[in-house]
């Protein structure tokens, strides 16, 4: 499959058409969609009115933009005017936004074309995309495992040759971990880069959206298309978009990369042995390399999984039946809440909403959700210690390749630890990129991660790109 | 129980209770947009549920923008009331579920408000505490039909969001007030002051300004009792009234040996009573945490000193200003200046007393017939006022003709001597009618001599000649005025 830079860069010089690459795309998502149950809806005319929309302005001789003609697939926590939005959860089923995320108004601006939605873990709640209420999605590299979560099917869409491009959102590790799964690049931006509005909250102080492809370039050029301040998001940050691709292959010369031994703690021994030859290509690239211990990295899943809950069950509160979504009624409002409630949610989204609601609680705030604001507290000094003495940190991005089926479903903590390397970066609203480096178990990729602070991004695009060329990828 | 015998009552058992109140008053911000999005915070008389967006009707995925002139409108009625203002605040969801709540969450303020440690003075000398002063939104509104006519047990209930999301100063004062006449002279002051700042318009009747009322009593000097909330009182009549049943029905219960349980408690308008809304076992847990899809407040010192000089003068210093141009007034004209500084038209009466204008006379009128016309108060200049006012006192314009020229004028503009040419008025001038008068007395030599001797009584005989005689268009105090310059 073409990438997306290749694409654009056809279908502005005329070689191609937006047309011809949307049907391309259409018929890889027509073969084996139903296999591997990647998009929740395909929106194959609204996608070809803009492919031809596209194919027109060329034709015209305007420049419409870095992602001309560029198939999309966008995570279906993304609102998308008259496009069914559901968050993998039937609370949701049949709701159509009347209005756009401003990531796809920016996208459809620098000539993208989205061409539909697809499956997560229900509420971005999970780690496998087991949780969605409209099935497993299934990886396209091994279909009896997961391709990670919560952002499995827009990584399986990317995996699977459907699109070049994919949006997720990434609160705890929900990019990174099925990047890692599905052998993708895919980045958690800094907290603010990309506007939120739109985005279904999970957790409103952790989420992010970012890119997933199959390169690093494709990676900058999804995210510049989408970053830079919105006045419809106050935790926006101020400044425009900054530049990426024009600084993919600056290299790492230089630079000073930490290998944090918290962040390969506990993972299979193949995934410590891509780490290490990742560190070892940074080092040939003239980065000097490190050693670092940061204590802290062990409270960050204890300190998520009160903070993000406690959000979540806020931001959940107004599925209730009144306005929008499933309803199921009752003698009176209360009871009609409860009855929608109790039927719409799956399992672990309800677990999340009682974790949340005790912690915040009178008598258990202090104890719970006060307690897990100092460990973020402790989490965002470290990470500042950290980078006194690094640019760029390294580790592993999850623990194991991509598991099977049922294989941690019985099991909430086993689950939530697949994300234990990819929460401290949420906690601390910085930034980090997943790359495939190296295969363990089954042959299946493993993902190394590289953290910078914020705004760091093109430093991380550089050195992700320094992996994938020691890799031999062009 | 008649709010009548209730505050009889309760002056009786004065000597031996004091209530003990705390006011919450919350007033709708002017501002042009809601607290969150750009809907019209102008929400009255349109449709249901068409001054709506997706963010207003927390749609997923949406998020709140702060609207700058709700946290500077907040910030200048706090100033007004001697308020601090922290150099950082915060704001916080209050999470519980409500249907006319879009969110099933209220953003508000919690431990960190924008204003705190205030006060206000009294127009009777006495000050009342200012907690806090914060800034939150406003819910929808819910139509209950059938059952009871409310949430619980209706049949139907109909939400209306047009009003979801407007913002509202939340102002907090502490439990310094002592009687339900205190507490009505504090509301009385306090929507003075939000509508000199331009913050609100106070009116109460639309519901811009609504007050919970915190009330305990206990004997002189003993520690304070278990308080009950009163919500949602939306007069001053009703805040009175609900504060004087409720500090008598908390008496009786402990007189006759029992004890007040925490609540929160309705006020019912018609029977004149509260009855338990839920008790303290029974409130909700609000779950109180910072709202993260907002940034916290930092004001600096420049921008608050900017807000503290555009403040205007407040109704404590009009009122005083306004009463010294009145020598010796009567209670009825203290009770015109009231009128005068609520409804801001000292510019007319200023005018009217600057252009030689009695100044009784001029609040008289603005009291009354400006304050009747309020509406069209932009048709009125000040020169057509302060001119109409010097005509009435003049005796070119009776009394009756002086309110019907400035009805005209409030209705349609003009210039007053025009309209009082047009609608006859026109005086006749003092030669003519001292012409008249003269005349007259002739005619009537007894009458003249009774008046002489001290029968007024015939003053009035005099008068009714005159206008006969001039098919009305005199002015019977300068009728008097030349009866009295013969007798």
């Amino acid at each position: 499959m073409k990438t997306a830079q290749g694409i654009a860069r056809d279908v502005q010089s005329g070689e191609s058409s937006a047309t011809a690459e949307l049907e391309n795309s259409l018929s890889a998502i027509g073969a084996r969609n139903e296999e591997l149950n990647i998009f929740l809806y395909v929106d194959e005319a609204g996608a070809r009115a803009a492919a031809l929309s596209v194919d027109e302005r060329v034709a015209k001789g305007e420049n419409v933009g870095p992602l001309a003609g560029v198939p999309i697939a966008i995570k279906d926590n993304m609102c998308q005017t008259g496009i069914p939005t559901t968050c993998s959860s039937k609370i949701l089923e049949g709701w159509r936004p009347p209005y756009n995320a401003t990531v796809i108004d920016r996208l459809m601006a620098c000539g993208a074309v989205p061409v539909g939605k697809t499956n997560l873990d229900e509420f971005a709640m999970g780690s496998s995309t087991e949780n969605s209420a409209f099935g497993p999605t299934r990886n396209p590299l091994d279909p009896s495992r997961v391709p990670g979560g919560s952002s499995g099917g827009s990584a399986a869409a990317v995996a699977a040759n459907m699109t070049p491009l994919a949006l997720g959102s990434d609160t705890g590790g929900s990019i990174r971990q099925p990047a890692a799964l599905c052998g993708l690049v895919g980045m958690k931006p800094s907290y603010g880069l990309v506007s939120r509005y739109g985005l279904i909250a999970f957790a409103s102080s952790l989420d992010q959206i970012g890119p997933l492809s199959k390169t690093v370039t494709d990676a900058a050029m999804l995210l510049e298309a989408i970053a830079g301040h919105d006045p419809m998001d106050s935790t926006s940050l101020p400044e425009p978009s900054p530049s990426l691709v024009a600084h993919v292959n600056d290299g790492v010369a230089g630079k000073r990369v930490a290998l944090v031994r918290e962040l390969v703690e506990g993972a299979d021994d193949d995934v410590v042995a891509s780490v290490n030859r990742a560190v070892a290509a940074l080092k040939d690239a003239g980065a000097t390399i490190v050693e670092l211990s940061i204590p802290e990295f062990r409270l960050g899943l204890s300190a998520y999984y009160l903070i993000a809950p406690a959000e979540a069950s806020s931001n959940l509160a107004r599925y209730d039946g009144v306005r929008f979504g499933l309803r199921v009624n009752g003698e009176d409002v209360a009871a009609m809440n409860e009855a929608t409630r109790t039927a719409g949610f799956g399992a672990e989204v309800k677990r999340r909403i009682m974790l949340g609601t005790y912690a915040l609680s009178a008598g258990y705030f202090d104890a719970y959700y006060g307690q897990a604001l100092k460990v973020r507290t402790q989490m965002i000094d470290a990470f500042k210690r950290a980078y006194q003495q690094a640019d760029l940190l390294i580790g592993a991005t999850t623990p194991s390749v991509a598991f099977a089926f049922g294989s941690k479903t019985s099991d909430p903590m086993a689950m939530y630890l697949s994300d234990v390397f990819t929460i401290p970066t949420n906690l601390a609203g910085e930034a980090a990129v997943s790359v495939p480096f190296g295969t363990g178990e089954a042959g299946l990729p493993v993902g190394v991660q590289l953290l910078g602070p914020g705004r760091s991004e093109a430093q991380l695009f550089a050195a992700a790109r320094v992996l994938e060329l020691a890799e031999g990828r062009p | 129980m008649t709010s009548t015998s209730a505050v009889s009552t309760l002056d009786q058992v004065m000597e031996r209770w004091e209530p003990v109140i705390g006011l919450e008053v919350h007033g709708q911000l002017l501002t042009r947009s809601k607290m969150f999005c750009g809907c019209s915070a102008d929400y009255i008389g349109s449709p249901p549920n068409s001054n709506t967006c997706p963010v207003c009707l927390g749609l997923p995925g949406v998020l709140p923008v702060m609207n700058r002139v709700a946290v500077e409108y907040t910030v200048r009625s706090a100033l007004a009331l001697n308020c601090e203002i922290p150099e950082h605040s915060k704001f916080d969801r209050k999470n519980y579920f409500y249907p006319d709540m879009p969110k099933d969450f209220q953003i508000s303020q919690y431990d960190l408000p924008i204003n705190s440690g205030g006060y206000l003075d009294l127009p009777d000398g006495s000050r009342v505490s200012i907690e806090r002063a914060h800034l939150e939104e406003d819910t929808g509104k819910s139509t209950h039909l059938g059952g009871t006519g409310r949430i619980h047990g209706a049949d139907r209930s109909l939400v209306d969001y047009n009003r979801s999301g407007v913002p509202l100063v939340e102002i907090v004062s502490g439990p310094d007030i002592r009687s339900s006449a205190q507490a009505r002279a504090y509301v009385a002051e306090l929507r003075g002051i939000l509508i000199a700042t331009g913050a609100s318009d106070g009116r109460m009747e639309e519901g811009s300004v609504r007050i919970d009322a915190n009330v305990s009593v206990r004997k002189p000097d003993a520690v304070f009792g278990t308080r009950c909330e009163i919500k949602n009182l939306n007069s001053l009549r009703s805040l009175q009234r609900a504060i004087d049943y409720e500090a008598l029905r908390q008496i009786d219960v402990i007189e006759d040996g029992g004890s007040i349980r925490q609540e929160t408690r309705h006020w019912d308008e018609i029977l004149g009573v509260t009855s338990t809304m839920r008790t303290k076992e029974e409130a909700e847990d609000y779950r109180y945490f910072r709202e993260p899809d907002l940034v916290d407040l930092d004001p600096d010192q420049a921008w608050q000193d900017r807000i503290r000089e555009s403040l205007p003068a407040m109704p404590a210093e009009r009122r005083q200003k306004l009463t010294a141009r009145v020598l010796d007034p009567t209670p009825a004209q203290l009770d015109g200046v009231e009128v005068v500084i609520d409804l801001g038209l000292e510019a007319f009466v200023n005018a009217a007393i600057d252009a030689g204008a009695d100044p009784a006379l001029a609040i008289a009128r603005a009291a009354n017939e400006l304050a009747a016309g309020i509406d069209d108060l932009h048709n009125l200049t000040l020169e057509s006022f302060s001119a109409t006012v010097r005509m009435e006192q003049s005796g070119e314009l009776s009394s009756t003709q002086a309110k019907t020229v400035l009805g005209e004028l409030l209705a349609s503009g003009g210039d007053p001597k025009a309209i009082a040419t047009a609608k006859g008025y026109e005086q006749l001038s003092s030669d003519s009618l001292g012409t008249t008068v003269a005349t007259l007395i002739e005619e009537n030599p007894d009458e003249w001599a009774r008046y002489r001797e001290g029968d007024e009584k015939l003053a009035q005989f005099f008068i009714g000649q005159v206008m006969k005689v001039t098919k009305g268009r005199a002015n019977g105090k300068a009728v008097i005025a030349e009866l009295q310059a013969r007798r």
